[in-house]
């Protein structure tokens, strides 16, 4: 090991079946630095650090840690909380049903008794210095998302830990929040501690890391020196030389001219779901591709499940070429010929022990009715129909589908609603956690759609892949729609400052 | 902040908790007022005890693993293998009374030691290990002894008809005279489970591990909380607690027979839920068990002593309650979620 | 030589794509018993012509009373795979409902006296209405199911308290009995046909269902369901109306189970009437392999099961089993094929096969 550092990974490979997620991976973390680690979604930041905290048992490979002799051996997260490796998921993972206290320090005390007094007293002391608003005897399902994922924070900060690893941790937190997290940061970097601070925003890299690690694929980029850096490197990094790939879709893509004479496919005014959001305004047009865009929890998945019912709208209206229609359910929406593929393919999207036949006429055969299924051989034939057409990698059509890899998953999604043939198509993050091949290909497909007649809204983390497909993007921001950009308007830094509020509006 | 000065905010289980104990009482004086009699006595009190002393017992079992999100319905059988074991142990193979304790620990010690192994380590569902666990035990009962008998060994009668007398709690009778009232050594041995599963629950680490991996399994194993062997221990607990429990049963009835103790299993998991044990897991108390089980055997009561000696009533109104706090439960839940 | 080595391989394929097959596990057990009563007693599949206590001719024999018994499971069994792969549990109160749904029959047939000297409805009548209560004893459990989204083993639980009672309460706690003879038809012979009755009615309802299953998208909406609900909702499913369904089909079924059951003894018995039987139908939706967690199923599997269970039962009888004992020797059965199909259990038995297998090659 080297002489400061407090953490060496090498040669890490891990492989889900179907997939290999790392491949001969170095990871090295010195003493009092703040590490990022990036990558697109799915280059295995977050394998990398579920090995590193034992969720995952690596294939092979060795992880040293500072004041070991041997190699550690890590095979339960409790095994490296005693190594003094603590961990902040993106993902909330404390118990909604103990107190915030309990959540503070179940799972690392010693002996056996549990001292109510000292460990309320003792939570209440953390969260005060660290100004959470939460109470130590406080059930956590009474907190908010923001606090519950301050809560866990404080909990990781509190244990006397030699590395710190943050997993996308400021997502649900506002601005003020990040700040605190930040000051906090630093002043354990002081004290020495290592951090792993995984983020998708590329400004709070610049604003407190030392170092950027890349991922791509499963692989190592490379390790860099944050002043050697430069954002646009950073990027081109992570893309990989793919990005002329991409650049090509522009070129292939027309200017979308609005029509202003025919009301628009859907328009919604007004309209709210009990998902949270404040009341938008939105309407697509024949052949128009348009997208939601903001940070995640924006309310930009909320806008357009609340155009297609999927939750519980509470006011306002949604017209259908100028004619108001109403939709209570996700049929109703479907029957009004919209169709939407959801933002979590596996929750929500896939329906995993069903072949991947099954998956793609699912829809197509709720529409069609209850009384009418497609026979085996119209279902084979309509099933291979959309599997050539994607391009569908798969061993048949009578494979599960939770056995294919996640870009083909997200296409047999997207050929299940392209066999309902939709006037307007929903995209939620459709290019989520798979490969850059596949992205490329979908975003290709949303432009032939809507060159071919179809509505399409696309919804994506990557701004580059929302710039290249949109034609016209509805900024969201803190559950709100706070402006709307077009033409000229359709660059990076406009998009930015508006997402961030700006005065450009 | 200064939070603390506030009110203490309510959890899940302490809402739930409320809930049964005010439907207990209200149900109990409300017996006393209306029908009097026999419930002005504290001896009948005391007799409910007497009854439920071993549905008590499996009750705090069946908490803990429903506390952790799983189930155990092999505990009826056990406790009627337990009866038989015991009682063919005693008066056939002419045993003594301190090894027939050992055997009943030991056979719920090795139902629990199986089934937790099934269910945590192998990740079975529960009720699928348990169920297979009744059967089997059923099964086991009347391989071991066919017919019902009682039990004659001189040194287990003595210790059956053991009565505590409660001071101060006695009543006069018909002919005038004061009578002590009193609890068998069963309730004892009950009420000492229910203190050490409350402390256990309460006042340890592993109480709130149980309690942590009922409410999210994987958090619970990101917060270092070793879930297996949580699982496992609820198991086993809840085995040998049937174990002590079907020896309570054993003394309280003096006899072994293969129908004993059917559907004590239910009863159990109904006393649970009315004592405020979500069946999902994570919320539960030990003192919401034991109020449910008074709350399950009161009703049993006040229907026998208003004259509606028909064994259906029973069930119907066990019943009707079971929905009743089910339905509250579904509710209160759902309403609590969408406050916060 | 070439030739070869591409039929070892087929053979191989074959034999792990069929290894894959659900029906397999049935089948397997099904065999496993089969062959054991041929060594341990041939006479076991002995066929007689014999004449019933009614005069007419019968066929009798272990395998005619595996197949009269194992109907009314069969037919619990269809609906108990629909609930199980829809919502996830199990309905532990079907023994119970047949309770209520036999007594009902009996009431309709009876009227108000409790032994009627003729019946004083038609028969079909009262199935009908056994129908309807059992249908409404399935929508009360698919309510508490769906619409309260209570687990479904405690949502039945309450029925399965209560079931027994409210049948003694429909009849008034009395114990009607039918002296007619044509309603001993359905659990016994009908004269001139020497097979048992239940075994038709069986086949009836496993056509109806196989025909449900072909002509609408049933089994689909419920796998799918069963699987992923969020995703069901999303596309256009109402997944709370779908359980609700298979609770309210799992209904009719009991009123099938109990038409045959009172047929049987042409009286009821409050507390022993299909006692235990929603065990054995669990059990046969798992003998057929299916996840008791809900979401796929394979229905023929099921009903096989439901007759392997039966085989079992019969096959302990013979050996003068007493019949509370079995239980115990079918637990035994549950845990063995539970640890088997357990996934934590195959995979260490697949990486324990690779390791033998890099062992091999090393060596």
């Amino acid at each position: 090991m080297k002489e400061n550092s407090v953490l060496e990974m090498r040669n890490i490979y891990k492989s889900f079946p179907g997939v290999r997620a790392l491949q001969a991976v170095d990871f090295t973390l010195c003493e009092g630095e703040i590490h990022a680690l990036m990558g697109e979604n799915g280059a295995g930041k977050s394998t990398l650090i579920k090995v590193l905290t034992g969720v995952y048992e690596k294939d092979e490979g060795e992880i040293f840690l500072k004041g070991l002799d041997n190699a550690a051996v890590i095979r339960s997260p409790q095994d490296a909380q005693n190594l003094g490796i603590s961990t902040v998921y993106q993902e909330i993972t404390l118990c909604p049903n103990l107190t915030v206290a309990e959540n503070m320090y179940i799972g690392r005390e010693k002996g056996l008794g549990q001292n109510w007094k000292k460990i309320n007293e003792g939570a209440d002391k953390i969260l005060k210095s660290l100004d959470i608003p939460a109470r130590a005897t406080q059930q956590l399902s009474s907190c908010s998302i923001a606090i519950q994922q301050m809560v866990a924070i404080a909990r990781a900060v509190d244990t006397d830990c030699k590395v710190l690893i943050l997993d996308e941790p400021t997502s649900s937190l506002d601005e003020q929040e990040v700040a605190k997290l930040f000051g906090l940061m630093r002043d354990l970097r002081a004290k020495g501690v290592g951090i792993i601070f995984v983020t998708h925003f590329l400004d709070q890299v610049y604003e407190v890391c030392d170092k950027i690690t890349v991922l791509r694929d499963g692989k190592l980029v490379g390790e860099f020196e944050i002043k050697d850096l430069p954002r646009v490197k950073l990027v081109a990094k992570m893309l990989g030389k793919e990005l002329d790939d991409e650049a090509q879709i522009k070129d292939e893509s027309q200017v979308y001219v609005a029509d202003e004479a025919i009301p628009p496919v859907i328009e919604a005014e007004g309209l709210q779901s009990n998902a949270g959001i404040k009341p938008f305004n939105f309407n697509i047009r024949k052949g128009e591709v348009n997208g939601f865009t903001g940070l995640l929890g924006s309310g930009r998945s909320e806008c357009v499940r609340a155009i297609f019912g999927a939750d519980k709208v509470i006011a306002g209206t949604v017209k259908k070429n100028g004619k108001p229609i109403k939709i209570n359910k996700p049929l109703d929406a479907m029957k009004a010929g919209i169709a939407y593929l959801p933002e979590d393919r596996k929750a929500d999207g896939i329906v995993g022990d069903l072949s991947v036949r099954d998956n793609i006429i699912l829809a197509a055969q709720v529409l069609k009715g209850f009384f009418k299924p497609f026979s085996k051989a119209q279902a084979n034939k309509l099933a291979d129909e959309y599997i050539k057409l994607l391009e569908i990698k798969t061993a048949s059509a009578d494979t599960p589908i939770k056995s294919l890899s996640g870009g083909n998953q997200q296409k047999v999604i997207l050929a299940r609603w392209l066999l309902t043939h939709p006037e307007y198509l929903i995209l939620d993050e459709p290019t989520r956690g798979i490969d850059i091949g596949t992205k490329i290909e979908i975003q290709k497909l949303v432009l032939k759609l809507a060159s071919e007649g179809m509505s399409v809204t696309f919804i994506s983390s990557e701004m580059d892949e929302m710039l290249r497909t949109c034609s016209r993007l509805i900024v969201m921001r803190d559950r709100k729609q706070v402006g709307e950009l077009s033409g000229e308007d359709l660059s990076q830094s406009k998009v930015m400052d508006t997402i961030a509020g700006g005065d450009v509006e | 902040m200064g939070g603390n000065k506030k009110k203490k905010p309510i959890t899940d289980t302490t809402l739930l908790l409320t809930i049964t104990i005010v439907v207990f009482f209200l149900m109990y004086i409300g017996a006393m007022v209306f029908q009097g009699g026999g419930f002005l006595k504290a001896q009948t009190f005391f007799n409910i005890l007497n009854t439920n002393a071993a549905l008590i017992i499996t009750a705090c079992g069946l908490s803990l693993v429903m506390i952790t999100g799983s189930i155990d319905i092999s505990v009826g059988g056990v406790v009627a293998l337990v009866s038989m074991c015991c009682a063919v142990y005693l008066d056939y193979l002419g045993g003594n009374v301190f090894v027939s304790i050992l055997i009943a620990l030991g056979i719920g010690l090795a139902f629990g030691l199986v089934q937790g192994f099934l269910v945590a380590y192998l990740d079975i569902q529960p009720f699928i290990v348990t169920l297979a666990g009744m059967f089997f035990a059923r099964g086991m009962t009347t391989i071991v002894h066919t017919n019902p008998f009682n039990v004659q060994n001189k040194a287990f009668v003595a210790l059956k008809d053991t009565r505590v007398v409660v001071p101060g709690m006695g009543s006069i009778n018909r002919i005038g005279k004061y009578v002590d009232a009193y609890v068998e050594i069963g309730v004892i041995v009950a009420l000492l489970v229910v203190v050490l599963m409350f402390v256990m629950l309460r006042w340890t680490k592993l109480g709130r591990s149980f309690y942590a991996v009922g409410g999210n399994k994987q958090s619970a194993l990101m917060l270092g909380i070793n879930v297996k062997r949580t699982r496992f221990l609820a198991q086993l607990f809840s085995g040998v607690l049937a174990g002590l429990a079907g020896y309570v049963y054993f003394l309280h009835v003096g006899s072994g027979a293969p129908s004993h103790a059917s559907g004590m299993e239910m009863n159990a998991i109904a006393s649970s839920i009315i004592g405020g044990t979500l069946l999902t897991g994570g919320v539960g108390n030990i003192i919401g068990t034991l109020f449910g089980v008074l709350s399950l055997s009161t009703i049993q009561n006040i229907v026998a002593s208003a004259g509606l000696d028909q064994a259906w009533w029973t069930g119907i109104t066990i019943a009707a309650m079971l929905c009743l706090f089910l339905v509250v439960q579904s509710i209160v839940m759902a309403r609590k979620k969408k406050a916060a | 030589m070439q030739t070869k080595e591409t039929n070892k391989f087929n053979i191989s394929n074959f034999a792990s794509k069929l290894a894959g097959r659900q029906i397999l596990i049935p089948i397997a057990a099904l065999l496993l018993l089969a062959v054991f009563n041929l060594i341990a007693d041939p006479s076991f599949y002995k066929i007689s012509l014999d004449v019933n206590s009614a005069g007419d001719q019968v066929l009798s024999g272990y395998l005619i009373t595996i197949l009269d018994y194992g109907s009314e499971l069969a037919i619990l069994a269809i609906g108990m795979t629909l609930v199980t792969a829809a919502s996830g549990g199990q309905d532990i109160s079907v023994g119970a409902t047949i309770a209520i749904a036999g007594s009902v029959i009996l009431r309709v047939l009876c009227g108000s006296n409790s032994r009627p000297d003729e019946l004083q409805a038609p028969i079909i009548v009262a199935f009908l209405v056994a129908c309807v209560a059992g249908m409404l004893c399935g929508a009360f459990n698919g309510i508490l199911v769906a619409g309260f989204k209570i687990q479904p083993m405690v949502a039945t639980l309450i029925l399965f308290t209560a079931g027994r009672s409210i049948a003694a309460w429909i009849n008034n706690n009395e114990l009607p009995v039918i002296s007619d003879k044509g309603f001993t038809y359905f659990g016994g012979f009908i004269p001139g046909i020497p097979v048992p009755t239940p075994f038709f009615i069986a086949l009836g309802c496993i056509i109806i269902m196989a025909l449900v299953l072909k002509f609408t998208t049933l089994g689909l909406y419920v796998q799918s369901v069963g699987i992923n609900e969020n995703s069901s909702r999303l596309n256009g499913l109402n997944p709370a109306f779908i359980k609700f369904i298979t609770f309210v089909i799992l209904g009719i079924c009991v009123a099938v189970a109990a038409l045959i059951k009172v047929s049987r003894i042409s009286s009821i018995n409050y507390s022993v009437i299909a006692k235990d039987i929603e065990m054995d139908a669990i059990l046969a939706v798992a003998l057929g392999g299916n996840a008791l967690g809900g979401g796929k199923f394979n229905m023929g599997a099921s009903i096989l099961g439901a007759y392997v269970i039966q085989f079992l039962a019969t096959t302990l009888y013979k050996f003068n089993v007493k019949s509370d004992a079995i239980s115990a020797y079918k637990a035994i059965v549950v845990i063995i094929l539970v640890v088997i199909s357990a996934p934590v259990v195959r995979e260490k038995f697949k990486a324990f096969t690779v390791k033998m297998k890099t062992k091999k090659e090393v060596g």
